[in-house]
């Protein structure tokens, strides 16, 4: 196997080690949901939109005390080397659940009692980490939607390939690498939403990455901040508010 | 959506309780905060399955049985067996458990353990291969959760890797005209390591390991970390909407580690003469 990471210290495409994927985050997509964004991350395209709070159905679901949080991630058919089949997977399942996991400690639910909060991720293309920029635009895209929120959440990962510890996997990396481990944060209360792990660490490597993950995340948070500027006090006036 | 819940009212009391307990470092059932509850582990109690475990934890108990049979590889790993952990919360197992096809909850479950065992390589899958890219050994795992009283992660990956660890493999041979037959006899299903998951329930600020199914109705988040024989973490999942600081999260892998270590001798211990 040739090695991820050249003599320099430099990865594939060419990043450092401790260097993110071209990011780029749009707010406001779509025209009927409450709330959207668009994420170009690395080679990720996500749509996420954000409806609610609103009726729940069906209406059993409905909490007396607080709104109920639904997630989809949903990949399209062609956003792999191979097609995907378009029945949701174990895997979509479980991420949509970690993903709802890592929304839900920053909405204010309590403040919508008895409705519902829908959040579709729809993946049009998919590199490694996938899973993080869909947390990343969630986040935008309930705040573009209004909801109370405590804080805004950043996800990030980090992992190990050719024996380094590395920021943001790209999809080759996290396929021929060591270890891949996707992390959320409030980046303002200091709070740990989402965390994963698969491959292998040291206790070592693990706080060595969670250390690097989270210094990416504060970065990450100023792009969500400055979308979010943009779209309701951007010179471009093209919101709706 | 997830299980039923519940009542509310009930798990808020019982909430304050707990939390009461909690911070004079004491639990409910008098354990303490990193006290897991008697662990008994049997190995081949189904003789129908290549491998198979009973795990009890406590009150709660499951059952994994490995069956191996032959399967076409994975398109892009034409060179790699199969490896399918699969969790099953039956509706016996408790009253708030209900029939269908796995939800989310059992969905991750299985995933997590699935990770914690492939992550760490216990079973060399590139040794699974019988005709490269057409005819691969295929494992499946299938664990039937029968009573649950919490800390279903722990169990299932326990005997997950208890049955592996005792479980035999058919062999076949293969003629040139690729045609596969299954030979009397049987071997051993090679294993390389002893993976252990170690799942920590917050409650409040306090940390406990191996909770009950009543810790698990008002604990706030769960962390379960697996570990190889070095000590190395091989998976990580947290779940539920909680949240740990970050020095929670370094005493987490902390605390993990040190039990993971007890918990291999048990596990060792209880394959050790395991007959197959």
């Amino acid at each position: 196997m040739i090695s991820l990471i050249d003599e320099k210290g430099h990865r594939i495409d060419g990043r450092k080690l401790d260097e993110l994927r071209p990011l780029k985050i749009e707010v406001g997509i779509l025209k009927n949901a409450d709330g959207s964004s668009y994420i170009e991350f690395g080679k990720n395209k996500i749509v996420v939109a954000v409806y609610g709070p609103k009726s729940v159905h069906p209406k059993h679901l409905s909490l007396p005390d607080r709104s109920f949080l639904r997630c989809r991630y949903h990949m399209a058919p062609f956003s792999t080397d191979t097609r995907k089949h378009p029945q949701p997977s174990r895997r979509e399942i479980e991420i949509s659940k970690v993903i709802r996991e890592a929304l839900e400690p920053a909405l204010i639910l309590e403040e919508y009692p008895r409705t519902g909060i829908d959040v579709y991720l729809e993946v049009l293309q998919a590199d490694g980490g996938s899973r993080c920029a869909g947390i990343i635009a969630s986040a935008v895209a309930l705040a573009d939607a209004g909801i109370s929120m405590r804080d805004m959440v950043v996800a990030c990962a980090v992992g190990k390939i050719s024996g380094q510890v590395v920021l943001d996997l790209d999809d080759r990396e996290d396929k021929e690498g060591e270890a891949d481990m996707p992390i959320a944060i409030m980046p303002n209360l200091n709070q740990t939403t989402l965390l994963q792990l698969d491959g292998i660490l040291t206790p070592e490597e693990f706080e060595k990455g969670f250390k690097m993950a989270i210094n990416a995340c504060r970065h990450i948070y100023e792009v969500q901040r400055e979308a979010l500027i943009n779209k309701y006090f951007g010179e471009d006036e093209s919101g709706e508010e | 959506m997830s299980a039923v819940k519940k009542s509310m009212v009930v798990e808020r009391l019982r909430k304050a309780q707990i939390v009461e307990f909690l911070s004079k470092e004491k639990r409910l059932d008098g354990r303490d905060l990193l006290d897991f509850r008697p662990i008994k582990i049997e190995t081949g109690i189904i003789e129908k399955a290549n491998g198979s475990a009973r795990v009890q934890i406590g009150n709660t108990q499951v059952i994994a049985g490995v069956k191996i049979d032959i399967g076409e590889p994975f398109p892009d790993t034409p060179e790699k067996g199969l490896l399918v952990v699969n969790a099953e919360v039956l509706p016996l197992s408790s009253a708030y458990a209900e029939p269908g096809p796995p939800d989310e909850d059992a969905i991750e479950l299985a995933r997590v353990v699935d990770r914690g065992i492939r992550e760490s390589q216990m079973i060399d899958l590139s040794k699974l291969v019988l005709i490269q890219g057409k005819k691969v050994y295929a494992v499946f795992i299938d664990v039937d959760i029968l009573d649950t009283d919490g800390n279903l992660f722990d169990a299932v990956s326990y005997a997950t890797v208890a049955s592996l660890a005792t479980s035999t493999m058919p062999k076949f041979s293969i003629d040139q005209n690729e045609l596969i037959t299954q030979e009397e006899e049987s071997t051993h299903l090679h294993i390389n390591c002893i993976p252990v998951s170690i799942t920590l329930a917050k409650i409040g600020d306090e940390f406990i390991i191996d909770p009950t199914s009543e810790e698990e109705a008002v604990m706030d988040t769960r962390i379960t970390f697996t570990f190889d024989d070095e000590g190395n973490i091989r998976a990580g999942q947290k779940g539920l909407p909680g949240t740990l600081d970050f020095d929670q999260v370094k005493l987490a892998v902390n605390i993990a580690k040190t039990k993971a270590k007890e918990i291999r001798k048990i596990i060792k211990e209880s394959i050790k003469d395991a007959k197959r």
